[in-house]
């Protein structure tokens, strides 16, 4: 079974072909419009002449992004097949590339990475696998684009294609990676088949994403993380007690009559219903919304988590996390900024920067004095009240959090939680 | 519907769980929030998604209505017996009022629209009502400066929306931080088509205004577009002659910027089937006001549009 949506990101620059693949799936798979495309073939012609269409001028946004001929921001993109849904964060390269791409990453359930066949394996193409991979997206698609400019060579798509497994060894995170030859601009391997390269036996791209599993095809397999949101208690005289907690299940499968715990308070009760608005229901798994009552009356609010107390996450105030930088402010040690994980906000202080990840070169430099924009390093994190969590590796939904100025209330920095301390 | 029996997750289900969930951080982050309720087809779905959020207790929050006073009767109509059926409470804004107060002052000739005028009464009434996040059916489908648009739309204390400055949106996790006098758009079908919108409204089987049915109407054709006719709005240009033809229409917006198209789909199921097969987008095909230029909607957006 797979679930009938998928989200992916893509990253790269205007000249690695980013937009026309983009373009191409949107335009094969018939997803264009009459009216955009005649917005773009009227673009088209006025920048490269008569009876040129340029399928990355569909992925134009904003204004300023047309005159420059740049991309400043994710933008979001959806198509569909007979078999799926597809959202895309569609994440420029070169202007605040981890940013961005960090953004776009957070949600997505795959990733592509271009490469062009004639340049090889560039930093740009490396910090965005790195950054999937960091950003714990399970599922890679290596695409090997501009092939039609090294004459569909099976050899320079081989040779690509070890040089990215060699550098491939070192992400952890990553399940599976899939390399596909590919020309965006002459629609090969995007949506159909490419005759120029008949060696090439895997599957065409679209192919590969209406077929992949992605994390949620098997909620059950980990444990149910239940963040309370929201706290129902409808007035009114013909509502009676009713008291029910609100949320989204971030992972697992909660059932009625379990036994639960609440944390970080720790107290135990039984599932007493599953509401949903169209009725209780036995049996609920993640990404549902639904509303849980319990057997015994505890304090329960917004913040807290309920789960099984046999699966019970981390309970701490201490804790290393990897944060990406996104501020023009930099982070020294000591600072405090208000950070959000799951539905609790807390406020932390940053007692220490351990080391800084250079992403050009995967290095990590030791105790840097300060993060810039931009920058990802490993951080010590103590917090006003305790949080209960997961490692980000093993849950994207319990391990992540953002961190607020609390002056500006700009969002700095997004986290991901390695372990508690 | 049982969950238990529903191992896959269908992506209306998943999307309708992501809303849920972005309803709920506001009515818990903010303290006065309202949700932007125009009687079209994205706001019932928000309406129906407010009552999975918050059923079975009462809106946290009121509904508000930008009434440009040039609405489709029918719209109005459903609008008020919608909301008296929910028994929740309705804020009608009323670009009539900006307009008499001397707050904005109206177009005039055969061209005349009171869209733009609607951002003034929009941030008029936010600002009135001291309301902190405002929640609006915007999709980033729509449009090409809506593909942009974060979930949480920071807007200044002008309210207005700077696309180069947004705030990075990662995972589900939204900062709803403001200070005094700013606000945030909340737009919870961002990631919503409008083929979802109708397989949703089909499969919950919501009730929608009838003009989105197909019917007898006067319009007349200006710019490749049929309009309504309506005497007591419309200014005929030299040469435009009034008919009748069967229409419905794919947005509902002001009466004069919003054009129907022909159709012959009478049900849910006909439209869900026209919407799958259609080679146009709706706005290209029925918003006048997006095609003043290239970059319309980002303009009027940065301005506080909705």
């Amino acid at each position: 079974m797979t679930l009938d949506l998928l989200r992916f990101t893509t990253a790269g620059s205007v000249d690695d072909g980013k937009s026309t693949l983009i373009g191409r799936l949107l335009y094969d798979s018939k997803q264009v419009f009459e009216d955009q495309l005649a917005h773009v073939a009227q673009a088209s012609t006025r920048r490269g002449g008569e009876g040129t269409l340029d399928l990355a001028l569909l992925t134009d946004g904003l204004r300023a992004e047309r005159e420059q001929g740049i991309t400043i921001d994710v933008a979001y993109r959806y198509f569909a097949t007979a078999r799926r849904r597809f959202i895309i964060a569609d994440c420029p390269g070169h202007q605040q590339y981890t940013r961005n791409m960090v953004t776009g990453a957070s949600t997505a359930d795959l990733s592509i990475v271009l490469l062009d066949a004639r340049r090889g394996v560039l930093e740009q193409s490396k910090r965005h696998a790195f950054i999937s991979a960091l950003l714990g997206i399970p599922e890679m698609v290596v695409a090997i684009n501009k092939m039609d400019l090294v004459d569909y060579s099976r050899e320079r798509y081989e040779e690509l294609l070890a040089d990215f497994s060699h550098y491939a060894e070192k992400l952890a995170g990553v399940k599976n990676i899939v390399y596909i030859p590919m020309s965006a601009l002459e629609g090969d391997n995007v949506v159909t088949r490419s005759e120029a390269m008949p060696w090439y036996e895997g599957p065409v791209l679209l192919e590969h994403l209406e077929g992949v599993e992605v994390a949620y095809d098997h909620p059950g397999e980990k444990p149910a993380r239940f963040p309370v949101q929201w706290v129902i208690r409808p007035s009114g005289a013909d509502q009676g007690d009713y008291r029910g907690y609100s949320g989204q299940l971030a992972s697992g499968a909660l059932r009625r009559g379990e036994e639960v715990t609440v944390l970080p308070g720790g107290g135990r009760t039984r599932i007493a219903a599953i509401d949903t608005f169209e009725g209780e229901v036995e049996e609920a798994s993640a990404p549902m919304s639904f509303t849980l009552r319990l057997e015994d009356e505890l304090d329960v609010s917004r913040g807290e988590l309920i789960c099984h107390p046999e699966e019970a996450p981390a309970v701490a105030r201490e804790m290393a996390a990897d944060v990406c930088w996104m501020s023009p402010d930099l982070l020294r040690p000591g600072s405090r900024y208000l950070l959000k994980h799951t539905t609790r906000t807390v406020t932390a202080a940053v007692d220490a920067i351990e080391d800084l990840l250079d992403i050009h070169t995967l290095e990590r430099i030791d105790a840097p004095v300060e993060l810039g924009l931009n920058d990802i390093a490993r951080v010590r994190l103590r917090t006003s009240a305790p949080l209960a969590f997961d490692p980000y590796a093993s849950n994207r939904r319990t391990g992540s959090f953002i961190l607020i100025d609390q002056d500006s209330n700009a969002t700095v920095a997004g986290g991901m939680i390695v372990a508690g301390a | 519907m049982s969950v238990a029996t529903r191992p896959q997750l269908s992506h209306l289900r998943a999307l309708e769980s992501e809303a849920i969930h972005v309803m709920r951080e506001v009515a818990a982050e903010f303290e006065r929030p309202v949700l932007l309720f125009s009687g079209g087809k994205d706001s019932i779905v928000l309406l129906r998604l407010a009552e999975k959020a918050f059923r079975p207790a009462r809106f946290p929050f009121p509904l508000m209505h930008v009434d440009t006073g040039h609405n489709f009767p029918e719209v109005i109509e459903y609008r008020d017996r919608r909301v008296a059926e929910m028994g929740e409470r309705l804020i009608v804004a009323s670009v009539q009022e900006s307009i008499d107060n001397g707050r904005v002052t109206e177009e005039t000739g055969p061209r005349a629209s009171r869209n733009r005028l609607q951002t003034v009464t929009l941030l008029d009434a936010i600002a009135e009502h001291g309301f902190d996040a405002a929640f609006g059916g915007a999709r980033r489908d729509e449009e090409r400066a809506r593909a942009k648009e974060r979930i949480f739309s920071f807007r200044d204390d002008f309210g207005q929306w700077d696309p180069k400055a947004q705030r990075p949106e990662l995972w589900n996790l939204y900062n709803g931080r403001i200070h005094k006098g700013e606000h945030v758009r909340v737009f919870p079908l961002s990631n919503w088509t409008e083929l979802d919108v109708w397989e949703y409204i089909d499969s919950e089987q919501l009730e929608v205004p009838s003009i989105y049915f197909a019917h007898q109407r006067e319009v007349f054709r200006r710019d490749d577009m049929l309009y309504a006719y309506d005497p007591a709005i419309t200014q005929l240009i030299e040469g435009e002659e009034v008919f009748t033809d069967t229409v419905r229409y794919r947005t509902v917006g002001d009466m004069s910027c919003t054009g129907g198209v022909l159709s012959t789909a009478a049900t849910l199921e006909e439209v869900v089937l026209e919407i799958a097969a259609t080679r146009i987008t709706e706005r290209g095909e029925t918003r006048a006001d997006d095609r003043v230029s290239e970059a319309a909607m980002e303009d009027r957006k940065k301005a506080g549009y909705f």
